[in-house]
């Protein structure tokens, strides 16, 4: 069996000693301690006898079915389906056999963008396409060199079709089911041939999900479902105020109480362990907690707000720059400002944080919906102090992620409090903690300037961006994770620890400028800058991050600058955009299907926005209507979208959908404030989501593409909050430089 | 002994019937569809049937809910789930599905009362039901699709 090559994986996990071992030898032998090693694909399928399974993501049965393994968590994205797909057409399997299983926490399952199994920066299909072809083409491959050696044929005569093999001049056909067994005494092939893209019959095409039944009738397992043999059932009542420690705590009045078993302080705060969860809940009520702090005067979104403000006229750390902006700025016929601001958000995912952990003594077992299944494996180890080998990972279903579940502190709480009690445990929080616990996405203020010559024409754009970064806050959570397997736990540990205090200086600004550099548009001068200011909430991945907040500002502003030169909007970016750029055929399509230039229907009023996001380009058309008191309703989106070859285009329509609902519930309901360093939001009632008789109907028109797949499932969010803005100035002539619109 | 139907089998109730129904359903009895998400009736994830009408479970103690019959998305059946299940398949519906539940539930108790809704009487209907993925245009459509099978 031929080894897998790391292809495009960075190297910083493993330690590469090939030369050591000396030439001749293909395989890499990767430093390990503690039995943590990379096994060889066959032993990823120790349940599948008999199975034809030539690497580690597709193995076929004697019963015809395809077993595709999907190495990305599933929240709502379809990314099994789509994994599936890939797989199925490079295999020539008959889908109806084909199933999914999602791959445990293991070497051979990481996510090659960032060495480290995670579905994160919708990188799923895009790093999953080129290997996923080649494991279906290889299994096809030997399936047909099975049925050419049984029939004694030439394999140039064979064909595949739907599962089976033919030969159509002798008029034989042997099922796939048929040449396993044969076709597993094969090597995996040296070339793999892949099919041309015009003959997929499977890529491209509007498959139904594989997981709809199972997410109707209530059957599939999500992590709040998860039930084990002895399980308890827990919950953890966190600080109120940031950072607060705990001091001491008062159980007494919860002794008696039915099913509790213990309460006791962890790393984040009380747990309470119970037999249910309403039992663990009621108990939690009835604690006294006094924490060290009990509010922290001067953290207020208020203060945030007035400090950043102040900071407008501060000039940042430079993060892009082109021309001579300042001449430009000198010698222009006119200049324009305006500095937008934008709130904290919490991703109020529908299934609150929770997590089944069971510690024993020489191993221990996770059920975890998160999107970062070493993070979770690593947080184990560190807690147990067992070897990654020991710590197995299961990922049921996520009720949605958006970025929230990279953030494994949950897991963390679920194996600690394991581990205390001696008994599996499933820790869920109460939608409140979920709420107030969360890794933020950043509150921002933006300050965009613009130099105009006579023309109307911009020549000079200045963006100035003031606020905290979220990658301060999650890259030393990531480093312990993505050390070499060989790094022992107390230098582990010391470098996350070194991690924690270093890079927070390091490296604000470049992920907080997503989106604002380097621009489409062709300016000649630009400079973007950035003011890093941290008060200290914790921030993480917000689904689509910075892109929410600096294609707001962009975009928002580029409509400014059409008003302020009297040009139409879509007229003024088309002259800035380069013929040739994906995103103005976007920009051209979404405008064509929305009938930009026509009269919308009475009272309606349009508003547009564009952007590159990862190499997925997008345009939308908003129209809206505006009530009383600014009341806005959003009647049709007219999105268009290049992402490359289309897997699905119904999961690429629906991801489009629903990141502008996301996208919408920010711009229009929802937001995190603070007052004294509380969450001022607990549930839905303060944290308002869309709601269906709120939804406007989008049409998403994908534009035709042969070049790789890019990015989905994050990149509509931020187009919807500036299309909006820029249709409400159309309608009242008043401009919306702050978010929520109406909250 | 108080007691209580669940999709058709009678149960005992052996704990305080303060407890809402919905950790009843999953925590006691194993049935994990009705969903938890916010506690306090404002996402509808945790519907279900009580007597035939839509109630949420969240914040529904025991003691209202002693001597009726509760019916879950485990236990949906006839010419109605049927025609549900089917839209909801055929429209694609689900992202990450964990609302999804709650909305057959809430759209199952709608339809029988009415039966060829508009988009309006869907949207008030169910915008107690709320959907993170957004899923709300496939929902209203699945409806119509539902309804229009189920008429005679």
């Amino acid at each position: 069996m031929k080894e897998e090559p790391l292809a495009g994986m960075s190297r910083r996990r493993f330690l590469k000693i090939g030369a050591l071992a000396g030439a001749g030898l293909t395989v890499g032998i990767y430093l390990g301690t503690g039995g943590e090693r990379r096994k060889p694909p066959t032993e990823v399928w120790p349940d599948r006898k008999g199975y034809l399974k030539p690497n580690a993501w597709v193995c076929v049965g004697p019963d015809e079915s395809v077993t595709v393994r999907v190495n990305h968590t599933e929240m709502g994205q379809g990314i099994t389906t789509a994994l599936a797909m890939i797989v199925a057409e490079e295999l020539d399997a008959d889908w109806a056999n084909v199933r999914v299983d999602i791959a445990p926490a293991e070497a051979l399952y990481k996510n090659p963008a960032f060495n480290c199994q995670m579905t994160a920066a919708s990188t799923s299909v895009q790093t999953s396409w080129d290997p996923l072809r080649r494991a279906g083409a290889a299994a096809r491959q030997m399936l047909m060199a099975a049925a050419a050696r049984t029939w004694d044929v030439p394999i140039g005569e064979c064909r595949t079709e739907r599962g089976v093999v033919l030969h159509e001049e002798s008029d034989r056909r042997l099922r796939y089911g048929e040449l396993v067994e044969a076709a597993a005494k094969l090597a995996e092939p040296e070339q793999v041939i892949l099919k041309k893209r015009g003959s997929f019959r499977i890529i491209g095409h509007p498959i139904p999900r594989l997981d709809t039944l199972e997410k109707i009738n209530g059957s599939a397992v999500f992590g709040i479902d998860v039930r084990v043999p002895g399980m308890r059932n827990a919950t953890v009542v966190h600080a109120p105020v940031f950072g607060a420690r705990v001091v001491a705590f008062d159980a007494t009045a919860v002794g008696q109480m039915p099913g509790v078993h213990k309460v006791f302080e962890i790393s984040s705060g009380i747990a309470v362990v119970a037999d249910t969860f309403w039992q663990a809940k009621t108990a939690a009520e009835n604690i006294r907690i006094q924490w060290a702090a009990e509010e922290r005067e001067g953290l207020s979104s208020e203060a945030l707000r007035t400090r950043w403000t102040g900071l407008c006229g501060t000039k940042g750390k430079s993060m892009f720059r082109q021309g001579d902006v300042e001449q430009a700025f000198e010698g222009a016929a006119r200049t324009i400002q305006a500095i937008y601001e934008l709130p904290y958000q919490a991703h109020a995912a529908a299934e609150p944080m929770n997590c089944t952990a069971h510690v024993e003594k020489d191993r221990c077992e996770i059920w975890a919906p998160t999107q970062n299944q070493d993070g979770a494996q690593e947080a184990a180890a560190r807690i147990t102090g067992l070897g990654y080998d020991r710590i197995v990972v299961h990922t049921p279903f996520v009720g949605g992620g958006f970025g929230r579940r990279v953030t494994v502190d949950y897991v963390a709480e679920a194996v600690e409090i394991s581990k205390a009690v001696r008994a599996p445990v499933k820790v869920t929080w109460t939608r409140e903690e979920d709420m107030r616990n969360d890794f933020y996405r950043p509150a921002v203020l933006g300050m965009l300037e613009a130099a105009l010559d006579a023309d109307g024409r911009p020549i000079a754009w200045k963006h100035r961006i003031i606020g905290p970064d979220h990658m301060a806050h999650q890259l030393p959570r990531l480093i312990p994770t993505s050390l070499p397997y060989g790094i022992p736990r107390a230098l582990r540990n010391t470098a996350g620890a070194l991690a924690s205090m270093i890079l927070p200086r390091i490296v604000p600004g470049k992920k907080a400028i997503e989106g604002a550099a380097p621009l489409s548009y062709a300016l000649a001068n630009v400079a973007v800058e950035y003011v890093h200011d941290d008060p200290g909430i914790p921030l993480g991945f917000w689904r689509s991050v910075a892109f929410s907040q600096n294609v707001f500002f962009v975009e928002s502003f580029m409509d400014e600058i059409a008003a302020a030169a009297g040009r139409d909007p879509l007229e003024l970016r088309l002259s800035l955009l380069n013929p040739a750029l994906r995103l103005t055929d976007v920009l051209k399509l979404a405008a064509e299907k929305a009938n930009w230039g026509q009269p919308p229907p009475a009272n309606w009023y349009r508003g547009l926005a564009a952007y590159d996001f990862h190499g997925t380009h997008l345009a939308a058309v908003a129209d809206i209507s505006v009530g009383k008191n600014d009341r806005i309703r959003v009647h049709r989106v007219v999105c268009a979208v290049n992402c490359g070859v289309v897997v699905n285009p119904k999961l690429v329509a629906a991801q489009i959908t629903g990141g502008i609902a996301f996208g919408l519930t920010a711009a229009l309901k929802s937001r995190i404030t603070v007052t004294k360093g509380r969450v001022d939001q607990g549930n839905f009632d303060d944290f308002p989501l869309l709601r269906m008789d709120e939804m406007p109907d989008v049409e998403v028109h994908i534009v035709p593409s042969a070049k790789p797949p890019t990015g989905i499932g994050e990149s509509a969010v931020p187009i919807i909050a500036p299309a909006v803005a820029n249709a409400f100035f159309t309608a009242t002539g008043r401009r919306i430089r702050k978010l929520p619109l109406c909250p | 002994m108080p007691s209580i139907k669940v999709n058709g089998k009678r149960y005992e109730i052996e704990i305080d019937l303060q407890t809402p129904l919905l950790w009843y359903l999953r925590d006691h009895l194993g049935l994990m569809g009705a969903k938890y998400s916010c506690g306090i009736a404002e996402c509808g994830a945790c519907t279900v049937h009580v007597d035939g009408e839509a109630v949420l479970a969240c914040v529904t103690p025991l003691e209202d809910v002693v001597g009726t019959s509760v019916t879950t998305i485990e236990g949906l059946a006839g010419n109605m789930a049927d025609a549900l299940f089917d839209a909801w398949t055929a429209e694609d519906v689900p992202q990450c599905g964990y609302c999804q539940p709650g909305q057959i539930m809430t759209a199952s108790a709608f339809l029988s009362r009415n039966p060829k809704p508009t988009d309006a009487q869907i949207d008030e209907a169910m915008s107690g039901v709320l959907c993170r993925c957004g899923t709300y245009s496939a929902v209203r459509n699945a409806i119509h699709r539902a309804a229009r099978r189920l008429q005679p």
